[in-house]
């Protein structure tokens, strides 16, 4: 039997539910699934955390004391895969994509609404069953990358749920990139040229690219792996004669350019955030958009040097430390930017500013050990040591996360028309920021000094060290004590925000806060400079 | 306008200062142990510094805008609408293009002062009279040299221990003895799992791979003991799987070779 619904009915309100429910059900509206993004994500951010928090127990003393051994490595598994699938790709791409993009092309919902909930609604179950495989003969144990032939020899059913998960979150994040591309080209109010469109619009394509381009290379990838582990094919498995490194390359295809899927957008958000606190409109609007598009160039070609040591020819070696060096170019001419667009502004130093403010400190260090991973004669001695787990967090958390966090307190009011409370908001920043640092820093010189990763014992001379990194550890899970009580106190008791309490001139802004389900009560207006502050009203387009 | 430039000028000089007294004074690495450690250290402490005068440089930057130019209570309205400056935009994406290519160049040159470009010499011949495909590790040298050397190993890893086989002697040890100042070739090939061969004080590391054999060859250039890290995740006893490798004297060395030594059998 099949029923046909008119698309304008499953949008009647008498269909879909009200108030709170409207959460758990298969909206349609973009609003309500990017807010069902960010939710799910944050509460995948929570178990992510407590299993780093498992981590650092562990590695407080150099002993393996406070898990069995194989549970420490199903545990830092299901930390990488977490965090990175279900938090942070779904968070900055799903939930602030979703959430902001119609309103900046001036249109009143995705290109295709229903592919847009059915890519939210693989995550949970996908997630769920990702940690449920914990408790049927372990989770998976060979790391996030679910090398071979570690990952053919490790207990079946935990790498095979493993597997399908992150089928299912790729899948997700295909279909959200596919509509992100079509949304953006397609369904621009029309007026509004490519080169009027806020950065994040831009960022979004770019990453969208490369979500699209290279995230099915890791589902082939995925599924020539399970064939070995449940068929016993030979594609990676050495004893059939399969070669390994094989699977390096095509994991690594899509895996580098992942790390561009987890921080492009943030530079996106990061330039939505700053003009409008420091009242600046944003510095260098043309060469932003050539660096992005540079970044997903430049991006797709550097996968090989997470294999400098894996053997691999020194032609290869070098070609990658020229392409992955270069990276560094257009990353640096956008941190530049954004430190000109704060220079002689009127800057507000509110929790959405130093968040942004703590990630370019943050990524800009981060970025600086990159440089130096990317020289094949360095990296033979830090590869895969804590080196390495220091220089990915800089830039997924003290980076990435840390923009998460300042889009929170810059579009709380947009989503709730209430505001959250800045002396939490900063409270929350300085824990957040000195937690981080405590943790990640002192892990670059564990890893020069010789500790590698993914161990669950070390040396007694690293014992020190690893404490004050744990010490962090605890800070930072501290830290979301506050966030959560502003959350929850704001959405209840907040300061009423009114529509635009920033006074931003970017289109979310101008309707109302929360905004109609058609997102505006008339025509979307047309912005044609979304920055330009400290022109006079008169003056701008 | 004069003033401001001199002050920029100080602190521009005064982060460069500290950059390279930090650069010069702290050390961050463990003990040099081989030929490759002090090269190493060398390109540590160029890009310990680079990285340092940008980090520090950006740093005070952003912090100087946040004080300087902080919205003041009174204060109503926004910044100056400055939308861009193309030469300025152009200096920035010049001067990191050029210390980029500068930094590339130069551990272009660390590289191969460690051997790492060696192998390209080798590998078209080696392709072609060897069935056998060997992969590189750093400081490769052909089939030809290995034969020659009298301090060729043969590295066998297994969850979780490593294994040396001495073919000159014909026999395995569980530790790697090795005399001080002679060159090491090793043959490395894993029986189940990824592993890899790490030595911190030699700075060196490669991974040892099922199926395919990987070379690695090295100078030790210090007497004494150190440990060889397993540095893939191998199961879960990665955490440890170590062995150690002992730098002797070259007469220590013979005397503990001839002791293990065992009588070519024919086989």
């Amino acid at each position: 039997m099949t029923i046909s619904i008119d698309p304008q009915k499953t949008n009647n309100e008498s269909l879909q539910p009200k108030g709170w429910l409207r959460y758990f059900s298969f909206s349609l509206d973009h609003k309500v699934i990017g807010i069902q993004y960010l939710v799910c994500g944050f509460l995948f951010y929570l178990i992510g955390g407590t299993l780093a928090s498992a981590i650092r127990i562990e590695l407080a003393s150099p002993m393996s004391d406070f898990m069995p051994r194989d549970v420490y490595n199903q545990v830092l598994t299901l930390h990488g895969t977490i965090m990175i699938f279900l938090w942070i790709v779904p968070v900055v791409n799903g939930a602030f994509g979703n959430y902001l993009i119609p309103f900046y092309v001036g249109a009143r919902d995705m290109a295709f609404p229903r592919l847009n909930a059915v890519a939210f609604w693989l995550i949970p179950p996908s997630g769920l069953m990702l940690v449920a495989s914990y408790f049927v003969d372990g989770a998976a144990q060979a790391g996030w990358t679910a090398y071979p032939p570690l990952s053919i020899t490790t207990p079946q059913s935990g790498q095979i749920i493993w597997i399908l998960s992150v089928l299912l979150l790729g899948g997700s994040s295909i279909f959200g990139g596919i509509n992100f591309i079509a949304t953006i080209i397609k369904l621009r109010r029309p007026g509004l040229k490519l080169m009027q469109l806020p950065m994040y619009c831009w960022a979004m394509l770019g990453t969208s690219l490369l979500v699209v381009l290279s995230t099915p290379v890791l589902a082939g990838t995925l599924i020539l792996l399970s064939f070995d582990i449940i068929a016993n094919t030979g594609f990676f498995n050495p004893v059939l004669g399969g070669n390994v490194v094989v699977y390096q390359h095509l994991f690594w295809f899509y895996s580098h350019p992942a790390v561009y899927i987890m921080v492009l957008p943030a530079f996106g958000l990061v330039s939505e955030i700053l003009p409008v606190h420091a009242r600046k409109p944003l510095f260098g609007y043309t060469t932003m958009v050539f660096s992005i598009m540079g970044i997903v160039v430049l991006g797709l070609v550097v996968w090989a040097h997470h294999m400098f040591t894996s053997g691999t020819p020194p032609w290869m070696r070098l070609f990658f430390t020229i392409a992955t060096a270069f990276i560094a170019v257009p990353t640096g001419i956008k941190f530049f930017n954004w430190v000109a667009t704060l220079w002689g502004g009127k800057i507000s130093i509110n929790s959405a500013m130093l968040f942004s403010c703590g990630f370019i400190i943050n990524f800009v260090f981060g970025g600086i050990t990159g440089v130096a991973l990317a020289q094949v004669p360095f990296d033979i001695h830090v590869h895969d040591t804590y080196f390495v787990v220091a220089h990915f967090h800089y830039i997924v958390y003290g980076g990435t996360v840390f923009i998460i966090f300042s889009s929170i307190y810059h579009w709380f009011p947009k989503v709730t028309g209430k505001m959250l409370n800045e002396k939490l908001g900063i409270l929350h920043f300085i824990i957040t920021f000195i937690g981080f640092n405590l943790c990640f820093a002192p892990q670059h010189w564990l890893g020069l000094n010789g500790m590698p990763r993914r161990v669950a014992e070390y040396d007694p001379q690293f014992q020190f060290v690893n404490q004050i990194s744990s010490l962090g550890a605890l800070l930072m899970a501290i830290s979301t004590i506050p966030f959560l009580i502003n959350v929850f106190l704001s959405v209840r008791n907040g300061k009423d925000a009114g529509d635009n309490p920033w006074n931003a001139l970017t289109p979310e802004w101008l309707t109302s806060s929360p905004p109609p389900v058609e997102n505006w009560e008339g025509e979307a207006p047309l912005v044609e400079e979304p920055y330009g502050y400290g022109k006079e009203i008169s003056e701008r387009k | 306008m004069l003033n401001k430039n001199i002050y920029l000028i100080l602190i521009i000089s005064l982060v460069f200062a500290i950059s390279f007294l930090i650069g010069f004074n702290v050390n961050l690495l463990p003990a040099e142990a081989s030929i490759n450690a002090p090269i190493y250290d060398e390109l540590f402490k160029i890009l310990f510094i680079t990285g340092l005068i940008i980090f520090i440089g950006m740093t005070i930057a952003v912090i100087y805008s946040l004080f300087k130019f902080r919205k003041r209570n009174d204060q109503m309205g926004d910044g100056i609408a400055l939308e861009g400056n193309l030469s300025l935009e152009i200096v920035w994406t010049i001067i990191p293009s050029i210390i980029v290519l500068l930094i590339g160049l130069y551990s272009y040159n660390i590289y191969d002062r460690m051997g790492g470009m060696k192998e390209l010499n080798h590998n078209h011949e080696m392709m072609s009279s060897n069935t056998e495909k060997i992969w590189a590790g750093i400081s490769q040298t052909s089939d030809n040299e290995i034969a020659i050397n009298n301090l060729s190993i043969e590295v066998s890893a297994m969850q979780f221990a490593f294994l040396f086989n001495y073919p000159k002697g014909n026999f395995i040890s569980g530790e790697l003895h090795v005399p001080v100042d002679q060159k090491v070739s090793m043959k490395m090939e894993s029986k189940d799992v990824i592993h890899a061969f790490w030595v911190p004080e030699f700075r060196i590391k490669q991974d040892i791979i099922p199926g395919q054999p990987t070379i690695l060859n090295f100078t030790p250039t210090k007497v004494g003991k150190y440990p060889i890290i397993c540095a893939e995740l191998c199961g879960p006893y990665h955490g440890g799987m170590r062995a150690s490798i002992i730098v002797e004297e070259e007469s220590d060395y013979n005397e503990w070779f001839n002791k293990n030594k065992k009588p070519e059998v024919n086989l």
